[in-house]
């Protein structure tokens, strides 16, 4: 097993919101070992941009870390001061944002934005940086003649490249994605996982992928920590989670999703239902109102994320009867029922 | 005994861009948003119409429900020319077809109680209104959301995505149309709402016999709703066919980049590099020929001088002038 690079304990992230706290991420707990790529999936408001942003602790200014400690390197970022933190971007933890353009300033070119950070932060003369941000044009495949073009002029797979460009600037050991390529075109979706993957492998880089989409996660990601209302409710790796998922939520997910690879259509499962108002969240466990599986242990009391196989975290009161639910879960009447 | 309800004929849709200073230095004046179409929809019959973005297929249903016009060919509904449409023929096609758009939350008015949001279109098409009720109660049941006195009375910000999206449906059928253009209806919502959505979609249509276009960039979509497929790109129809035909074995080398790029949820997916690179180039130049050539593996000089009309191979239509091979 891979040396782990980012540990993340017991981690809460509370957005204030009126008089009240929506905790937005509640007492997650995941690993990334060196060297892998980790999908974070879950559905929207499941925390896992938050959780995200958080690494880089680049929160929104009514969001506060409320616990917990994220190992980095030997260094705690939650506890980290603003400045050392802001030694730690670019150069050890760096972003990939979900819409590039949100991320390229309009109204520089493309270039001075990249040789911005490799001189800012990097530290490197402009004649280096500007020799740099060549080599990296040339790593994620787009020409560069292009470097001069404002960001206007770029497509989106191309702007999407410039931003992973600019994550890689610096060479750091964990780069955080956030939802890379849900914008773009299937064609240009390809490419850049194709291109993030090879480039992941080639620099020995850590990724942390969060998505909604479990066929990216599949194609892409070594490990998957699956989020639902703020927890982590399944933790493993990607194989594991798509044949033999303990978790309930998990198996519903697969049952919804198209597979192209199926012999017929068959029929896609929603699960029914949304999730719970984080203002208030349920006492048991917060999937149980949607779980066809769930019990009075489930209402009253919320299961903790236990590894209930080698290296395999699953929070659900039923995980050791999964092997029967899985079979049970396949029959699309079994989540018609729930109410 | 199948009777056509759509029937397209090299039908454009050319945008003007630009002004006098890009006609003098040469530039050109437009964009072909949808470029020599030609499409038979029978009645009853549903089609899948996949492509990147800008390549047309939005065009195409928005050109079908009368929100654009054609610019040249000829695009017409149950017989009538629907440019020409106006007065009371016009408001009976406004009727008979309907669009489901994307996304939800920028489809209703957010002032609107659904109970309004669903008379509307009952008002402005001068409907009864002792039949509003009754309308609004059966349409509701339609589409899923099944205790209407629940929803009636709340807002749009009040409902989840999911139910939000079925009351668009809704709002689309209330006047019982015959013809639906569904444009990404459910891209905008998380994956475990999604298929309620696609569910309702296709009970429906089933139900009440439509004809019906899901447009859509996710051939997996496509093919759990429609049992027939057109590809598009750059305005053009590559590929059209049966869509299990398509899946397995794409004849256009579009479609087959199309089908490979789409990730499934295996660990054991194929990860090999994809037949095409680059992206869909500045529509406003498209290449000459075969609009497909610069990113085409297997274009020849032919395909830069002749443009490759679609034709019948098997039980398909496709438009390349290498198909067989």
């Amino acid at each position: 097993m891979a040396e782990t690079l980012l540990s993340i304990r017991d981690l809460s992230i509370a957005y204030e919101v009126g008089s009240k706290d929506v905790v937005a991420v509640s007492g997650a707990s995941f690993d990334v070992p060196q060297g892998t790529i980790v999908g974070l999936v879950g559905e929207s408001g499941c925390g896992k941009t938050t959780m995200a942003r958080a690494l880089t602790r680049v929160i929104a200014d009514n969001a506060r870390i409320d616990g917990g400690a994220m190992q980095f390197d030997g260094q705690d970022l939650a506890a980290l001061s603003e400045r050392d933190m802001n030694a730690l971007r670019w150069r050890d933890i760096s972003f990939i944002p979900q819409s590039a353009m949100n991320s390229l300033d309009p109204v520089y070119r493309v270039e001075y934005q990249i040789i911005e950070v490799l001189r800012d932060r990097g530290g490197m003369r402009k004649a280096q940086a500007r020799a740099r941000a060549v080599e990296l044009f040339e790593m994620v495949g787009i020409d560069p003649g292009r470097l001069r073009d404002f960001p206007h002029q770029f497509s989106g797979g191309m702007r999407q490249r410039a931003a992973i460009a600019l994550a890689l600037a610096l060479n750091p050991k964990l780069v955080v994605a956030d939802e890379p390529v849900t914008a773009l075109d299937v064609i240009i979706q390809r490419q850049i996982l194709d291109q993030l993957r090879g480039l992941q492998r080639e620099l020995g880089l850590s990724v942390i992928m969060v998505t909604h989409d479990i066929s990216v996660v599949a194609y892409i990601c070594d490990r998957t920590v699956v989020m639902y209302a703020g927890k982590v409710v399944e933790n493993c790796d990607t194989a594991t989670l798509l044949n033999e998922p303990l978790h309930p939520y998990s198996m519903g997910l697969k049952n919804a999703f198209p597979d192209l690879q199926s012999a017929g259509t068959g029929v896609l499962t929603p699960i029914a239902g949304s999730p719970p108002d984080l203002i208030d969240p349920p006492k048991g466990c917060r999937f149980a109102a949607r779980c066809p599986f769930a019990t009075d242990l489930c209402r009253n009391t919320e299961p903790a994320l236990t590894e209930a196989a080698p290296d395999h975290h699953v929070a659900c009161h039923r995980a050791s009867e999964a092997a029967v639910l899985r079979e049970t879960a396949k029959d699309p009447a079994t989540w018609g029922a729930v109410t | 005994m199948t009777v056509p309800l759509i029937q397209m004929e090299n039908a454009q849709l050319h945008y003007k861009i630009g002004n006098a200073i890009s006609a003098m230095m040469g530039l050109p004046a437009t964009v072909k948003a949808v470029d020599g179409v030609n499409l038979t929809l029978n009645k009853g019959e549903s089609v899948g119409l996949l492509g990147e973005s800008g390549c047309g297929k939005t065009s195409m249903g928005r050109i079908l429900v009368r929100l654009e016009e054609i610019t040249g060919g000829s695009a017409q509904f149950d017989g009538q020319e629907i440019k020409d449409l106006s007065g009371d023929a016009l408001q009976a096609f406004r009727s008979r077809s309907q669009m489901i758009f994307q996304n939800p939350f920028d489809a209703v008015n957010p002032r609107y109680s659904i109970r309004k949001t669903l008379e509307e279109p009952l008002a402005n098409a001068r409907i009864a209104q002792e039949e509003w009720q009754g309308r609004i109660v059966d349409v509701l049941e339609l589409v899923g959301l099944g205790d209407p006195t629940q929803f009636l009375e709340r807002f749009p910000h009040q409902l989840s995505g999911g139910q939000l999206q079925r009351v668009v449906m809704a709002r689309a059928l209330i006047l019982k149309p015959e013809f639906v253009v569904a444009d990404e209806p459910v891209s905008m919502l998380d994956v475990s709402v999604r298929a309620g959505v696609l569910n309702v979609f296709r009970d429906v249509r089933d139900r009440l016999g439509l004809t019906a276009i899901y447009i859509s960039h996710d051939l997996a979509l496509v093919r759990y709703v429609c049992d027939r497929t057109i590809v598009m790109y750059l305005g053009r129809i590559m590929e059209d066919g049966p869509t299990e035909d398509i899946v397995h074995a794409p004849l256009h080398p579009y479609s087959q980049a199309l089908v490979a790029a789409v990730p499934t949820p295996h660990v054991d997916q194929s990860h090999d590099p994809l037949p095409i690179g680059g992206g869909a180039p500045d529509p406003r130049n498209p290449p000459s020929g075969c609009v497909f050539r610069d990113r085409c593996p297997r274009a020849q000089a032919r395909c830069a001088e002749e443009i490759p009309l679609p034709r019948p191979i098997g039980t398909r239509r496709v438009a390349c002038h290498f198909a067989e091979e």
